[in-house]
């Protein structure tokens, strides 16, 4: 038992810091006292590796969980999740990244910099907006920008600035509709130390991407009259809720609240309510409440602490994501991650590409850097994750080295060397 | 010598006490005849609206104010406003509404709505404004929201195109454009106020935003002295968290300007104290500013703590609607005197008042 329980502890430890467990089972296997204990022990050891690692990569994974786990646990899928968990180690991941315009290549360098430093082994493949219009994406982003992020799955989006002009598509609707982005996730919590308002924010906005009023369907009836075409489906609603739901869960959160106009738009926002009520029957173990849009207004600007998880349609979602990111301290600091089918993930800074300050050295990283931790906590680097998060964190609690916009004076190199050092 | 200065002391110390809100000594001049009691139509509605309209009620009372209410009993869940209702509102042009709450999920279009479309009450109006002695997150706020109110996301047209996709319309016409700028940039101009904002999602909605956008700025163009910029919503929401002292009068279409009006309401002291109305080219109706749901909560209403300031302040704002100038001043200082002594509050602004506490102490505090 104790030699089983010490395995266990070491095997759990190793999964959750998701360190590469071979090197400590052979430490261990060589400490061992007689040999024909091996295969029985191995033997407990798989077992334990199917369960446990079934158990802990339920609750890691993100929402990849579905797809690699299916709705029952299975032991190749949790081997092949932890699998991936232990590859960080010897193999590097593949991860796209576009700097973007402006203060982009600067904080982009910041945080390969830091990541560097925390010894995440990613492989960036960096992917600049090209001069020029590529006509297979009708935009400037190249085709081969958007087969990178399709192969590798991952991607880190600096500020891009699209060129005012017509003829091409704007370069975040590119992104989104290429790589079927739908989900936006935006977590705003009040970083300790950075005084703003509102001190106890801690909650996360998911908001529908591809539809409601975005979809850019308008047209003038007649002279002085023009409509806008607003539409909702079962399936985009569906998927939105069910993401939603599945991070509450692999996050520990307690609470989804749907946010709506249902009672002026009763078959539109109805329909993505119903979709909202369908999963929540799912998850019983989840808080579930619907809040009408000007009351969760009202009550984000009162008292912020009564949200958890917001999921919401494409307008509210947008305005209530930027009044949330407001409460904490604006948008140089709000880490956002874009979700897509088949595991996409794009973590992007949702702030703008700033050219007044471009090249100065006077940019704040943070929010770019944030978006990373994001995307580690997506690829279950978790332990790294939090380590840079830390880091981030206690920088700016300290208060000694603080960029322009958060009333510093340090430049891009010292915030990012300080990060550093806090590692 | 001694006896003007005691007089002088006592002003003084009156003053004082009221900690800066004094009645003004302007005269004004009536016609004869203008003290002629006003019909008011008065629709208590729903949940939290019985109460904070009797409050009004007596409050008018006790002020014997030229005005006599026809009350009418209307609920949310009828599905037409009753004819004698709009007749009523049609001849005495000046209406004082609790609120009227829509069942969320369908069937029922809103009353509040429809009400709004038949009279064509096309301008919605919140004044909100941090009120002294009420402690917020926020100094400095004085801003009114103006919103279109009859077109947009709220017209009402929606189907189902087949089963799983639902299509809603919204209607933007250069003619509501049109009024709601003139009437944002008169309102500014007939109250001093220095800057009107446009608020619009011009960048993703080009056409009809777009639209809006245009008839602002020709508008804008007609009034010189006052400062005119646009933002974009979401934008604008961050600001409002931020740095809301830099806006002053912000006109909105429909959708935007619900949201805006509430959140703006709830930085400057929450909608249990934000005055507010509709107005059209003939009728007026008044009612709470923004209305954020509570008017269905039925814990509030049993234990009658809700909130009367922000009706007793739009019916402030009827009274000078009615010409009645005096009365409406009376009414405004007795109700921020007794807010700004904060003995009585009601449960949303951090007390344990109930509405008939902060009536009395209003009527007390009537000079």
């Amino acid at each position: 038992m104790d030699l089983t329980g010490r395995f266990h502890n070491l095997f759990i430890s190793g999964l959750v810091s998701g360190e590469s467990i071979n090197v400590n089972l052979f430490q261990v296997q060589r400490s061992k006292k007689s040999p024909l204990c091996l295969f029985p022990l191995c033997v407990l050891l798989r077992l334990e590796a199917i369960t446990m690692a079934a158990f802990l990569a339920r609750r890691l994974i993100g929402n990849r969980s579905s797809q690699i786990l299916g709705t029952s646990s299975s032991s190749s899928g949790a081997f092949i999740s932890v699998a991936r968990a232990f590859s960080s180690s010897t193999t590097p991941i593949k991860a796209t990244l576009f700097p973007g315009d402006g203060i982009g290549p600067e904080i982009a360098e910041s945080v390969k910099q830091v990541f560097t430093a925390a010894d995440v082994a990613i492989d960036w493949d960096e992917h600049f907006v090209g001069t020029e219009v590529d006509p297979r994406t009708n935009s400037f982003l190249t085709w081969e920008s958007l087969q990178s992020v399709l192969k590798h799955k991952v991607g880190l989006k600096g500020p891009m600035a699209t060129p005012i002009g017509k003829g091409h598509r704007s370069l975040n609707l590119t992104l989104r509709k290429e790589l079927n982005l739908y989900a936006n996730v935006r977590p705003c919590y009040s970083l300790p130390g950075y005084k703003t308002r509102y001190d106890d924010v801690d909650l996360i906005t998911i908001r529908e991407n591809t539809e409601g009023e975005y979809s850019g369907l308008e047209h003038q009836v007649v002279k002085g009259v023009v409509e806008s075409i607003k539409i909702i489906t079962r399936k985009a609603s569906m998927r939105v809720a069910e993401y939603a739901f599945l991070y509450a869960k692999t996050h520990g959160r307690k609470k989804v609240s749907a946010i709506h106009k249902a009672n002026i738009m009763q078959k539109t926002d109805g329909l993505f309510l119903q979709c909202c009520d369908e999963v929540a029957r799912k998850y019983p173990d989840i808080e579930y409440e619907k809040v009408v849009i000007d009351n969760c207004c009202m009550m984000l600007v009162k008292n912020p602490a009564l949200f958890d998880v917001l999921v919401m349609p494409n307008l509210y979602g947008d305005i209530i994501s930027d009044l949330c990111a407001g409460l904490v301290g604006g948008l140089g600091l709000t880490p956002s991650c874009n979700i897509g089918e088949d595991g996409i993930a794009l973590a992007e800074a949702v702030h703008g590409s700033a050219p007044d300050i471009a090249g100065k050295n006077l940019a704040n990283p943070t929010a770019l850097l944030l978006s990373g931790v994001m995307m580690l906590r997506h690829l279950k680097l978790n332990k790294q994750a939090e380590q840079i998060h830390s880091a981030i964190i206690n920088t700016i609690a300290e208060g000694k080295y603080r960029t322009a916009d958060l009333g510093g004076t340090s430049t891009t190199t010292d915030f990012t060397k300080a990060i550093c050092d806090h590692l | 010598m001694s006896r003007r200065s005691l007089t002088l002391l006592k002003n003084l110390a009156r003053n004082a006490n009221g900690s800066g809100i004094q009645t003004r000594s302007v005269t004004y001049m009536p016609r004869p005849g203008d003290g002629a009691p006003r019909a008011v139509t008065l629709i208590p509605g729903d949940g939290i609206g019985p109460l904070v309209t009797n409050a009004v009620e007596q409050v008018m009372e006790a002020m014997h104010a030229p005005i006599f209410f026809e009350k009418y009993d209307v609920h949310g869940e009828m599905s037409r406003m009753p004819p004698e209702v709009m007749e009523s509102i049609r001849k005495n042009k000046v209406c004082l509404k609790g609120g009227l709450k829509t069942p969320v999920g369908g069937g029922v279009s809103s009353l509040n709505v429809q009400l709004r479309k038949e009279l064509d009450l096309f301008a919605s109006l919140v004044n909100c404004f941090n009120l002294p002695g009420l402690p917020t997150r926020h100094e400095n706020v004085d801003i009114v929201v103006i919103r279109e109110n009859t077109e947009g996301e709220y017209a009402g047209l929606e189907h189902e195109v087949v089963p799983g996709v639902v299509e809603s319309l919204k209607v933007i016409t250069k003619f509501c454009s049109e009024r709601i700028a003139k009437y944002a940039f008169e309102y500014a101009y007939l109250n001093n106020r220095k800057k009107v904002t446009a608020v619009h999602k011009a960048n993703i909605m080009k056409l009809a935003d777009g639209l809006f956008l245009e008839s602002c700025r020709e508008v804008a163009k007609k009034y010189p002295s006052i400062t005119y910029n646009e933002i974009i919503v979401d934008n604008c929401c961050m600001q409002l968290v931020a740095k809301p002292e830099q806006f002053d009068v912000m006109v909105t279409p429909n959708l935007y300007g619900n949201l805006v009006a509430n959140t703006a309401a709830g930085i400057a002291g929450g909608t249990g104290v934000m005055p507010g109305g509709n107005v059209g080219a003939d009728h007026a109706v008044f009612e709470q500013g923004a209305s954020a749901g509570n008017v269905g909560k039925d814990k509030i209403v049993l234990e009658n703590k809700a909130n009367p300031v922000a009706l007793l302040l739009s019916s402030a704002m009827m009274l000078r609607h009615l010409q009645f100038p005096s009365f409406a001043d009376r009414l405004e200082t007795a109700v921020k005197k007794v807010i700004a002594e904060g003995k009585c509050r009601t449960k949303d602004l951090g007390g344990t008042s109930t509405t008939q506490e902060v009536v009395d102490a209003v009527i007390a505090k009537l000079d």
